[in-house]
């Protein structure tokens, strides 16, 4: 369906205000730690599509999931991963954008053995 | 004395809306009236409008000015009398900071709204009726704001409650709601508002905060309560009015109105979630779990309604069995996140204590000890520890709601609901069945939406950090956000308490 709209050409005149482009060079990434529920929701960051994936681990998911007592546990050789609804098995030295992350992907993954306080 | 008889209630209507809807004849009607054909509703005869209220504007001045000299009859001695120490405890003021940031703004919205659709919609009775409760939305927001401002002389996070609805995340749930509604055409604005939200789902709104205040003794938000009820009713019956006015004058407005009930039952179910925290986690004395009031309101109350409209082929809202299922989980799912982003949100968020959480045990038996209680108790644990739990990113929105995607799949309470499409070469992300087909209904729409989290990271809100962004924010870090206990609000309460109890020793 489109939108009913009282303007002629409605369509031509819409601005998507979440563009790639607006966001200075960085493409936005979601990401969530499965049968982790304290984490209410994913979270989300803008970054580089360069970004090699073992550093997007290391320096933004882990310390960002750092106050959960199983993050101490998490052996990332082990994760399982989902990339926009994907199995996927990340190279974590080739880049995001090499791994298939666009804009606005989502990236969920499991942690085999840890699945928190009743997956809290 | 001349022959002038005094005339009665119907004719003194009849003699107000006499002549209202005059055929013009230097501008085609259809020119002067652009707004009520687009959306593709079909009337045939607008002298069909009944209004079983016929209020003339005298009697509405004289009702109104009556209801407001009690009202601040009430203030001035709940001020007088020092009433803010009598609530039930400070944590309280807590519900009147979400209900004046979150609620009083849309009623601004509301009253801006209805004047819309009484200037556009062309039919005399229909347009007087959407007037007087352009006023009425106006005068519900002075009212709500005149009362809440006693508060703001001792409490925190409630001045800047006009600027605070237009920048704060969470506040954009609402006000993303209104604009949704306020940016659609005037008869769906009319289902949204005046049916969705005043008749079908507002007593999950309003019984909850009035009933709420006089469990707490908040004796002057009760009042407002009461000056409002009147109008609430008379809200409603327009509610119910325009709805059958709609079905009865053309079959073609059947799939239309569906349509629209269907969105506007799945937006406001999520908006109310926000009343549902307050009723479970935010109210020092409880009135009834969420999940009863969801019952009472909506299952019975709403399923009576929808059998009476069945003879007009309207169906049950889409979603409503997912929403009765949800009514088990979302007001535990908000409060976490409010628990979590405690820092970005402008009132006071505290772990539920002993006796609360058998509360929540006993109102929630299939759900609460399984999948909450488990959380709460690793939380307040953490909190003794000196390791308060945190969520220090930024979370992801759902495009349609606005709300951090914390909601659950159906009938799987461990796993967030993902739903996703593809519009124009992007994605977008949602809660639930119910928003994305809004948002795949009209995507031109909702690919505009003000995300929040998206703006903050695209550099429109006053920074990169986190406190560049509260700054933008106007709030008042370390008195307006963070936890209840250790607040200045707390503080401020302990002191009264102790001054109470000296005085009675």
């Amino acid at each position: 369906m489109s939108v009913v709209a009282l303007a002629p050409g409605y369509e031509s005149k819409v601005e998507i205000r979440d563009l790639e482009t607006n966001f200075h060079g960085n493409i936005l990434i979601f990401v969530h730690w499965e049968e982790h529920l304290s984490f209410c929701s994913a979270i989300a960051f803008p970054l580089p599509p360069g970004m090699p994936f073992g550093a997007f681990v290391s320096e933004v998911v882990a310390p960002h999931y750092a106050a959960h007592p199983d993050a101490a546990n998490v052996d990332w050789s082990k994760t399982l991963w989902s990339i926009d609804g994907e199995r996927k098995s990340p190279d974590f030295s080739a880049s995001l954008a090499a791994n298939g992350l666009h804009h606005k992907s989502l990236v969920r993954f499991w942690t085999p053995g840890l699945s928190g306080v009743a997956f809290s | 004395m001349s022959g002038t008889k005094k005339l009665g209630l119907r004719q003194r209507y009849e003699y107000l809306t006499r002549g209202l809807d005059w055929e013009t004849s230097y501008q085609p009607m259809d020119k002067v009236f652009p707004y009520d054909s687009f959306e593709g509703i079909k009337i045939k005869d607008w002298s069909a409008w009944e209004d079983p209220f016929r209020l003339t504007m005298d009697s509405y001045w004289k009702f109104q000015a009556e209801k407001e000299r009690k009202l601040y009859a009430v203030i001035d001695a709940f001020a007088q009398n020092n009433g803010q120490t009598g609530i039930s405890d400070g944590r309280y003021a807590n519900v009147l900071k979400l209900f004046l940031t979150g609620i009083s703004p849309e009623e601004y919205q509301a009253h801006r709204g209805f004047a819309f659709a009484g200037r556009h919609l062309r039919g005399a009775g229909t347009r007087v009726a959407a007037q007087m409760q352009s006023i009425d939305e106006l005068r519900h927001l002075q009212t709500q704001v005149h009362t809440i401002s006693h508060y703001n002389k001792y409490f925190d996070g409630i001045g800047e409650f006009p600027h605070m609805h237009d920048r704060v995340w969470y506040l954009s749930v609402p006000k993303s709601f209104f604009d949704d509604a306020r940016s659609a055409g005037p008869f769906e604005f009319m289902i949204a508002i005046g049916f969705a939200f005043e008749y079908l789902l507002t007593n999950l709104l309003f019984v909850p905060f009035m009933s709420g205040a006089a469990y707490n003794g908040d004796m002057s938000t009760v009042t407002f309560g009461f000056s409002a009820q009147s109008d609430e009713s008379r809200h409603m019956t327009l509610g119910i009015e325009v709805i059958k006015f709609l079905l009865e004058q053309h079959p073609d407005n059947l799939p239309i109105v569906q349509k629209w009930v269907d969105k506007w039952f799945w937006r406001g179910h999520r908006l109310l979630g926000l009343v549902a925290m307050m009723m479970d986690y935010m109210l020092p004395k409880k009135v009834m779990s969420w999940k009863e009031a969801w019952d009472i309101y909506f299952v019975e109350a709403g399923g009576a309604l929808f059998q009476d409209l069945g003879r007009y082929g309207l169906k049950m809202p889409k979603y409503a069995d997912i929403a009765t299922a949800e009514a088990e989980h979302i007001s535990h799912q908000n409060w976490a996140v409010f628990y979590q982003y405690t820092h970005a949100a402008a009132f006071h968020t505290w772990m539920p204590d002993a006796e609360h959480l058998d509360w929540l045990s006993e109102k929630y038996p299939n759900t609460f000890d399984k999948y909450y209680r488990p959380r709460w108790e690793m939380w307040a644990k953490m909190e003794k520890e000196g390791k308060r739990f945190y969520n220090n990113a930024l979370p992801q929105l759902c495009q349609t709601c606005q709300i951090p995607m914390a909601y659950t799949e159906p009938g799987n309470p461990t796993e967030i609901c993902f739903r996703s499409t593809q519009y124009k070469g992007d994605t977008y992300h949602f809660c639930s069945d119910g928003c994305k087909d809004i948002f795949c209904d009209e995507p031109e729409k909702f690919s505009q939406a003000w995300l929040p989290v998206h703006q903050i990271f695209q550099g429109n809100c006053g920074g990169a950090t986190v406190p560049d962004v509260l700054r933008w924010y106007n709030m008042n870090v370390g008195a307006d956000n963070m936890d209840y206990v250790g607040s200045p609000d707390e503080k401020l309460w302990n002191e009264w308490h102790a001054e109470k109890l000296r005085q009675a020793s």
